[in-house]
């Protein structure tokens, strides 16, 4: 599988991205700069996590409006796999390809932690590697985490099976205190309505490896593989 | 011509910060508080003489990038 990570100033986790990638899919991504406006032919690209513009304004909305930005919406409406990990997902909700907005943290904390999740949909092109139901523990770092949107577009999501993943406790339970962010119905990872555009505030490329204390992120990533 | 625009969080959005200022309001002995809601205000000084394409123009701008409508809303007032 070809994948290219979007590279904004003030972006951090590519490195991380990266290898993920490439322990997941054997194949190293390419890095694309912001400024670029045109996109290596890959299969999947990734937003990924950081403080694009130092969060100015809101998080990821200047990096949606970066010259890149229209080849991105291009990929994901031509059908190609678009992911969105924390910054990225902030992004994808700025540019209206997810939608709902993610908000300060409820108690206007940083979180810097391993959480827990549940998989919600194991019929999505990032999930087919999971159990359903299958919980798994990942970390999560973030200001501006706390999932929004109006009911309707809720339970529309839910509805479709959009909602990918949730902020659970270790035994899989929907828990106020397994929420690290106050987002509405623990809402962890969204997926758009065609099912190629996943945005998700938690990091499964920082637990790929041993080293990074376990492997249940891989799954994400060899689950695009075999998708693409 | 300067346009001013204020951007405030929707009515039913969750507001922590706001909720912060309340608290310390209420810490510093400020009573009669009955609550507090936090925004943005951003000046953007215009070449633009004529005020309804001044206003088109930041209107335009509130759409695309000034304010996120899912949980915002704006005002523009032109100074």
């Amino acid at each position: 599988m070809k994948s290219a990570i979007i590279l904004f100033p003030g972006t951090n986790r590519e490195r991380d991205m990266a290898a993920a990638l490439k322990r997941a899919t054997g194949n190293t991504p390419q890095i694309v700069w912001h400024g670029d406006t045109e996109l290596p032919d890959v299969d999947l690209v990734v937003l990924p996590g950081g403080f694009s513009y130092g969060d100015y304004l809101r998080c990821g909305a200047i990096a949606a409006n970066s010259p890149v930005m229209p080849e991105v919406i291009a990929h994901a409406e031509k059908g190609g796999y678009l992911l969105g990990v924390c910054n990225g997902f902030q992004m994808l909700t700025e540019t209206g390809l997810l939608p709902g907005a993610l908000m300060r943290n409820a108690n206007l904390k940083f979180v810097c932690r391993d959480v827990h999740l549940k998989v919600e949909n194991t019929q999505t092109p990032f999930t087919t590697a999971y159990a359903p139901g299958q919980v798994i523990r990942v970390p999560v770092a973030h200001g501006d985490g706390n999932y929004f949107a109006d009911s309707d577009t809720l339970d529309r999501l839910e509805g479709e099976g959009r909602v990918v993943v949730r902020y659970c406790d270790a035994k899989g339970e929907l828990t106020g205190d397994a929420n690290p962010n106050g987002s509405q119905r623990n809402i962890a990872g969204i997926l758009n309505e065609k099912g190629n555009v996943l945005g998700m505030m938690p990091h499964p490329e920082d637990m790929t490896d041993e080293r990074q204390g376990g492997l249940d992120g891989l799954g994400l990533f060899t689950s695009i593989g075999t998708a693409a | 011509m300067k346009a001013r625009v204020t951007v405030t969080l929707k009515k039913g959005v969750l507001d922590p910060q706001g909720k912060a200022i309340h608290g310390a309001l209420s810490t510093l002995g400020f009573d009669g508080v009955e609550g507090v809601r936090q925004g943005k205000l951003i000046e953007i000084e215009l070449d633009e003489t004529n005020r309804d394409d001044a206003r088109r123009k930041v209107e335009a701008m509130c759409e695309k990038l000034l304010a996120n409508t899912v949980i915002e809303n704006y005002a523009i007032d032109l100074v």
